[in-house]
């Protein structure tokens, strides 16, 4: 018999071993709770911002709770689904970069293609026809 | 009872007596033929006492393999109804001149075409590579079975739910007549009232689930269950091209079917998302279903080059030229496939910088594609070529791909588009990639992997003549079209004014005349294969000197596909093991954990079929009993434990001594 034809306990053992060597962590109850300290203190913030009317101008105000709710995503990601670089071998990390640039290439081109055929192809009101350059 | 129109229309939602097309010739033929053979099918399948077999081994089987073949199954079904279509709108365009409409009244050719794209993109090519993915994936990688294989069963139905919804509009109502993607607002409710946008909704949706499911499936058992030592860069390239393939269906498929829950809102419930009115923005949709269409056709082409690399290796007889760029091409062509879909309307109004961003984008695409080209020709030369019929569609394809690749660079220069936009030039265009590139390379697939699949190998004679039909069939077809199109003519026409241009169009009918006797040789193939089995006969499992695990395993494979998990040690792992005088173990077999078969696949998708119905034509109570019913059967399965089995070392080992016995014949 040539090194080909191990038994199959063999491959069997080396595909368990492989697979579970890099298995993500089931995290701990210290960082549980962390990440749910983090997500309320991150939740209450934006009600506190709209409630209280803490913020002068109504866009600062949503682009605050825009860049809060980013840093929510990142709390959950990490607390909650227990990613980190080396979980799963990597592999959950490569597939969340390729994921980041899918959606930004997606978001970033159709703002970026829709704000030209807005201001070159929509309707115009008179106003705007006057004021052309 | 019958005359509370009230009652009526809680039962039946807005499908009426005038909703059956009975009125046109056409399709009453059409309903009968299909009725007809419906019949005689299921009539013989009751005389040879098939249903159970039909049932047990085949509809309720979870076996990748099986599933393979059914996907493959479905996609020529499919390609009969697909391509009838396309003969139909060729004899339209040829007769209807001179003041004549032809036979096909305009609101019938419109569905016609919408019909033709929609069924050739997702309910032929789509399963047709699904198919080959399910069946050579998991025997290259030396696995047992994809890594969730009730999902696969249940991927498989929802495609073929999404098929049969499609078809029903045939006989019930009518399809869309909005082209192949619905672009509002022509979509939106104003003017298409009817039911043809809602099947081509719910028909998509349906199949969506399914693909995206599979993709996920593919992705995990790409990576998770290969033989040991096959690392990422020892893979075949069949595989890899899968993997990039998989990827992208899991990236775009939820943007086609965010796109449409879109449409179907402003359908349904009246929003505004596609209207024109109420800050409602029609190009926002084609914005998106760009986003998803564009990767969408390299979904199709990319498995298609991985069976080509396949063949080419094979039948030259060596290594596959530049395995490490092939690949890296290939993931070069998965990250940019993502960044050139506004080529698909220079012409709607972005500015020059938009317009060069996306030009230069789609041209430099043209930069792995030519490296692959280069790869195949690199592989070839010096190599001792075998001109069997797999190499000989792949010979078609280089010739044909490369012309279909050039046009479209061509198409990518912006002002070059704006002249060549929606002619049919642009027809021209993506028929050549998409028959010289996907068809030709599942052709070429079919070949090479059916002595694998069915034991025996199909019989040359008619090989060529399909080949031969298809081939010069094509440039009949559609090189007409390039000349029309740089004409001006625009597409999706039934009558034309200027007599001059009715010789073009008879040429094009000509090939598609001469595609049918191609397609006709190919079914005639598939039978006369059959009859004479005995004498195509591979016993050996390895008929072509294969390079890839696949070779390795008896045809067609045992249900366990290898007694003991392979070892490799480099890309071509069967062609490194036959020269490292490998020998199969004839002794200690363990006994094989194996799922099993459920029928919950099938009885789900039946469900999404009624629910589609309910939606399509406002039965409502045909929707709340049938989600109801998903939901029932969907939590039922979870409470199903016996999922899986042991294979008994016996019946392995017996297994296995039929096969030592057959290759014990050859020596």
């Amino acid at each position: 018999m040539t090194t080909n034809s191990t038994s199959h306990e063999d491959a069997h053992e080396a595909h368990h071993a492989h697979s579970h060597g890099h298995e993500a962590g089931h995290g701990s109850f210290k960082s549980y709770v962390t990440g749910f300290i983090l997500s309320v203190i991150l939740t209450a913030i934006p009600f506190w911002l709209v409630m209280g009317d803490v913020l002068d101008s109504k866009v600062a105000t949503v682009a605050a709770i825009m860049i809060i709710g980013a840093i929510q995503i990142v709390v959950h990601m990490i607390y909650f689904l227990h990613m980190n670089t080396k979980s799963e071998g990597g592999w959950t990390m490569m597939a969340l970069i390729f994921t980041v640039i899918i959606v930004a290439i997606a978001l970033v081109g159709s703002l970026w293609v829709m704000h030209h055929l807005n201001t070159n192809m929509m309707v115009m009101s008179p106003e705007m026809m006057k004021n052309l350059p | 009872m019958f005359s509370n129109p009230d009652l009526l229309k809680f039962i039946f939602g807005r499908l009426t007596l005038e909703s059956i097309p009975y009125h046109e010739p056409i399709l009453v033929a059409t309903f009968a033929a299909v009725a007809l053979g419906g019949i005689a099918l299921c009539a013989f399948i009751t005389y040879m006492k098939w249903w159970g077999p039909l049932w047990n081994d085949w509809i309720t089987s979870i076996d990748h393999k099986k599933i393979g073949i059914m996907y493959i199954i479905l996609a020529i079904v499919m390609l009969l109804r697909g391509f009838s279509d396309a003969i139909m709108m060729r004899i339209q365009q040829a007769i209807a001149f001179n003041g004549s409409e032809g036979y096909l009244p305009p609101h019938h050719y419109d569905q016609v075409f919408t019909a033709h794209g929609v069924i050739m993109i997702f309910f032929v090519a789509m399963p047709f590579v699904t198919g080959f993915m399910n069946y050579v994936v998991p025997l290259q990688i030396g696995a047992r079975d994809v890594s969730f294989p009730f999902l696969n069963n249940f991927s498989f139905w929802m495609t073929t739910a999404g098929a049969i919804i499609v078809m029903i509009s045939l006989f019930v109502g009518e399809f869309a007549r909005t082209g192949w993607l619905a672009y509002p607002p022509l979509s939106g409710v104003e003017y298409s009232p009817g039911v043809g946008v809602d099947y081509y909704i719910w028909g998509l949706q349906v199949a969506g689930v399914g693909t995206t499911l599979s993709g996920i499936n593919l992705i995990a058992t790409i990576v998770k269950m290969r033989a040991p030592g096959m690392s990422f860069m020892k893979m075949p390239v069949f595989t890899w091209t899968s993997l990039c393939t998989n990827i992208l269906i899991v990236a775009t498929f939820p943007i086609l079917t965010a796109t449409l829950v879109l449409l179907s809102l402003d359908r349904y419930v009246g929003t505004n998302f596609f209207t024109n009115d109420l800050g409602g923005n029609p190009m926002m949709y084609i914005n998106l279903i760009w986003i998803w269409g564009h990767p969408e056709v390299y979904i199709l082409i990319l498995p298609a080059f991985g069976i080509f690399s396949e063949v080419v290796a094979t039948f030259s007889g060596k290594r596959l030229f530049g395995y490490a760029s092939m690949v890296y091409a290939t993931c070069a062509i998965m990250i940019l496939s993502y960044l050139v879909w506004l080529h698909h309307f220079f012409t709607m109004g972005s500015g020059a910088s938009v317009n060069a961003f996306f030009g230069i984008t789609t041209m430099i695409i043209s930069i792995p594609t030519g490296a692959k080209i280069f790869n195949w020709l690199f592989t070839i030369y010096r190599g001792r070529v075998r001109y069997e019929v797999p190499m000989l569609w792949t010979i078609g394809f280089m010739v044909t791909f490369v012309i279909g690749g050039m046009t479209g660079v061509m198409l990518a220069v912006p002002p070059a588009d704006f002249v060549l936009h929606n002619s049919l030039f642009l027809i021209a265009h993506f028929h050549n990639v998409i028959i010289g590139g996907v068809l030709f390379g599942l052709m070429a697939g079919v070949t090479y992997w059916y002595p694998k699949a069915f034991g025996y190998k199909l019989d040359p004679f008619w090989g060529k003549m399909s080949f031969w039909f298809w081939f010069i069939g094509f440039y009949f077809a559609f090189m007409p079209l390039y000349v029309l199109g740089l004409m001006g003519i625009t597409r999706r026409m039934s009558q034309f004014d200027d007599p001059s241009l009715q010789i073009w169009f008879v040429i094009a009918a000509i090939g598609a005349g001469m595609i049918a006797i191609g397609i006709l040789s190919f079914i005639i193939q598939l039978v006369v294969s059959y009859i004479k089995r005995e004498e195509l006969k591979d016993e050996t499992g390895d008929p072509w000197h294969g390079r890839t695990l696949e070779w390795s395993t008896s045809s067609p494979p045992p249900e366990y596909n290898f007694a003991f998990t392979p070892v490799v040690h480099d890309h071509d792992s069967w062609y490194d093991m036959k020269n490292r005088g490998y020998a199969r173990p004839l002794q200690g077999f363990k006994p094989i954990h194996m799922p099993k078969n459920t029928g919950t696949g099938a009885i789900l998708a039946a469900l999404n079929i009624a629910l589609a119905f309910g939606l399509i034509w406002y039965m409502w109570w045909l929707v709340v009993v049938s989600f109801v019913a998903i939901i029932a059967v969907a939590i039922g399965h979870t409470f199903n434990y016996k999922r899986d089995f042991y294979i008994p070392a016996e019946t392995v080992s017996a297994e296995e001594a039929k096969r030592t016995e057959l290759l014990a014949k050859q020596v």
